[in-house]
């Protein structure tokens, strides 16, 4: 059987795709605005079963949200509240102390910790929560803090960006999460975000993570006021920097969840919109190793089928999720490890629990076919 | 095994699947695969770029029911508190707002409640013709059946007097999986495979038509979902009395069958297959009810058509704990998004009122 494609530009792009070339500004729109999902899947898959076979990623993990203070206050946001607002909180060390050992039985891999920016918290604290996490998680990664918060502590630090850096990695930061990309868009900016850092300075940020050793992923918020061009542009600066660099691991994209925001007017993102974009990211970042459906933001069903729309990666199992739901998400706060799993074989993938750096642990054998066909 | 290969280009060609082509694309075929042939034959029946949905209500006239199916969290026994058989007042006042909310038909359905017989079911019909205007898409084979019986009648008489007092068309509920041995595990007490294919041809042949359904994910094999669809296809030839064929997965929560819920990609899997197997059953629904919007709408790229109804009300897969909702301004939305035009239709499915956003 030979491929089909409803969509006549797909052939085009197809044979890009399968010589290995890289995909340009107008292909990227092109996908984009097609309306052939199933061949825009097909497009992606090849790239990912290139990379990465029948293999779908997870990892055990828990998130720490260390504190909803937060002097940015975007208008896309429902986590962030002002320092003596009904609802503000920021853990104590103690506080992260007894988080993590509420689930030290659990074999957790991988601890992904962010906050706001808090201007009551002096940089100390930020060194102090590492290192209170590494004492009682030594063997779980710690991959923490936004691009957006490094500038911020930076700012507090009295320090250089290099010596800030230096200072969270000697206490114990070992990877970047890739929140605070939002859209890298002046416009977007201006209009959603104004009081953080634009999308010039994240880049910078990531470059100079990147340059200390420290991998980190990219995400792009999308389903607000944002153009395809504009999503389009910014995945290929992301790719730009990882030309650069090759600091980035995964790219994830994150689904607008309009409730209990000021954007709450705005619909909710559709299937197609959020395949689409993973199917997209797959194809237009060439130089990324992982594409994550992260189920907390499109919900179980679309992640599980986004597998087969380029991405490899499920992000994690964890427990207490917060900043999505507070935004009205209706997606489970947690997913065992054994329905993770069973939702990989269920569309023919074979899981893999991975830890923060893609390497497998416990691997199992099975070949990945689903458990009911 | 059957050969995959040889499967996927009789589908790609547009030839007709036999049995042992479906098992094995059911078995072997990825997702993509299943999808991209899926819309392919799509494209093929319905080249307009158009997708359908009906505005409607379900109303349960009873939620007493003796059969008693082991899948239901909707039913209450004869004697149970919570039973009720709908009053005139509510029924009025429940096909009013469908009206009032540009409604055209209303799913009327039980309860198979041992009480009621015939003349309930006329004066029913009757009742609602005499006051409204709208078209009446009621009472599955299992309830007809069972009337027939109760009446000691023919299935035949039984669908004359019913169709006589107003009835339009049936809808193809109760039919879960067509094969008796699996139906004796889950709705024992149920018309048997035979019996719902019986009160189906007779319906068609009365000029009377339906949609047929299978809800799938329980305790059936791979090998059932096939025989199901070849049953279907098998009447369809013989009558082409099926407008549409709506698949389903068991929702398992409140219920007596212990199964883990069937996820997206098995749902997708199997929707794709029924387009590509069930070549003269012109439309294929999603299930927005049980898949929630975003897989509803993905669904439309693999092998749907069609978003069903906007359903005003939904008793039954809301009495399983899930309770999606889907208004009808946000319908359309979906169906733009996923580059068709939105039409609201009739029952049969001729096109009534085109949106435009």
């Amino acid at each position: 059987m030979d491929t089909l494609f409803i969509d006549d530009n797909f052939h085009k792009i197809y044979e890009k795709v399968t010589a290995g070339k890289r995909l340009g500004f107008e292909d990227g729109l092109a996908l984009y605005q097609s309306t052939d999902l199933t061949g825009l899947g097909r497009l992606a898959d090849t790239v990912r079963r290139r990379r990465h076979g029948n293999t779908a990623f997870y990892v055990y993990n828990q998130h720490l949200n260390y504190t909803n203070v937060c002097l940015n206050r975007c208008r896309f946001c429902a986590y962030a509240r002002d320092r003596a607002e009904e609802g503000a909180f920021t853990l104590s060390l103690a506080d992260v102390r007894e988080r993590l050992l509420e689930r030290i039985e659990e074999p957790i891999r991988e601890l992904h910790i962010v906050g706001g920016l808090n201007p009551a918290l002096p940089f100390e604290y930020y060194p102090d929560l590492l290192r209170t996490v590494k004492e009682i998680r030594p063997q779980a990664a710690i991959k923490a803090f936004t691009a957006v918060e490094i500038d911020h502590m930076a700012g507090i630090s009295g320090l250089s960006l290099e010596a800030t850096i230096g200072a969270l990695k000697d206490a114990g930061l070992e990877m970047i999460p890739g929140g605070g990309a939002e859209v890298l868009d002046d416009r977007i900016r201006e209009a959603l975000f104004p009081r953080k850092i634009n999308g010039e300075r994240w880049l910078e940020v990531m470059a100079a993570l990147h340059r200390a050793g420290l991998t980190a992923n990219a995400t792009l918020l999308y389903g607000h006021i944002e153009t395809l061009e504009e999503r389009v542009r910014h995945l290929i600066r992301l790719r730009e920097l990882q030309d650069e660099t090759g600091g980035f691991s995964a790219f994830i994209p994150l689904a607008f969840h309009p409730g209990n925001t000021e954007l709450s007017h705005l619909p909710p993102t559709t299937g197609f919109d959020d395949l689409k974009t993973v199917a997209v990211a797959r194809l237009m970042l060439d130089n990324f190793d992982h594409i994550k459906a992260y189920w907390v933001m499109i919900g179980e069903k679309l992640a599980q089928v986004a597998l087969s729309f380029g991405a490899d990666d499920l992000d994690g199992t964890i427990v207490e999720e917060k900043i999505t739901h507070m935004a009205g998400a209706q997606s489970p706060k947690g997913l065992a490890r054994e329905e993770m799993e069973r939702m990989i074989r269920a569309a023919g993938f074979r899981p893999v629990e991975r830890d923060s750096f893609y390497r497998p642990v416990n691997e199992e054998k099975g070949e990945g076919i689903p458990a009911h066909a | 095994m059957h050969d995959l290969n040889r499967a996927l280009d009789k589908a790609a060609a547009g030839d007709r699947l036999d049995r042992n082509d479906a098992l094995s694309m059911l078995h072997q075929a990825d997702l993509l695969t299943l999808g991209e042939l899926a819309d392919a034959r799509r494209r093929a029946l319905n080249p307009d770029p158009v997708v359908t949905f009906v505005v409607d209500r379900n109303i349960n006239y009873t939620n007493i029911c003796m059969s008693g199916c082991r899948f239901c969290a909707f039913f209450r026994g004869v004697n149970h508190p919570d039973g009720y058989v709908i009053s005139e007042a509510d029924l009025h006042q429940k096909i009013q707002e469908t009206i009032d909310l540009g409604g055209t038909q209303i799913l009327l359905q039980g309860g198979i409640h041992p009480e009621l017989g015939l003349d309930y079911y006329t004066g029913l019909l009757e009742f609602i013709h005499a006051h409204f205007d709208i078209h009446v898409h009621g009472f599955s084979p299992p309830e007809i059946a069972f009337l027939a019986r109760k009446e000691n009648l023919t299935p035949e008489d039984t669908l004359r007097a019913l169709i006589d007092a107003g009835l339009n068309s049936i809808p193809g509920g109760g039919a879960e999986i067509l094969v008796d041995a699996v139906r004796q595990q889950v709705s024992p007490n149920k018309a048997t495979a035979e019996e719902w294919l019986a009160v189906m041809r007779t319906a068609h042949r009365l000029g009377l038509r339906s949609s047929a359904t299978m809800m799938f994910g329980h305790v059936e094999q791979p090998e059932d979902i096939i025989r199901h669809l070849m049953r279907i296809r098998e009447l369809q030839d013989e009558t082409g009395g099926f407008t549409a064929f709506i698949p389903w997965t068991f929702q398992p929560d409140n219920t007596r069958i212990p199964a883990v819920k069937r996820t997206a990609a098995e749902y997708l899997r199997v929707l794709a297959l029924s387009r590509i197997v069930l070549d003269n059953v012109d439309h294929l629904q999603a299930s927005w009810v049980t898949q929630g919007d975003k897989i509803a709408q993905v669904a439309l790229a693999f092998g749907a058509d069609d978003l069903g109804s906007t359903m005003i009300e939904e008793n039954v897969v809301a009495a399983a704990g899930v309770t999606f909702r889907l208004p009808q301004s946000e319908m359309e939305r979906l169906i733009q998004d996923a580059g068709y035009r939105a039409v609201q239709r009739d029952c049969f499915y001729n096109r009534l009122k085109e949106v435009f956003l």
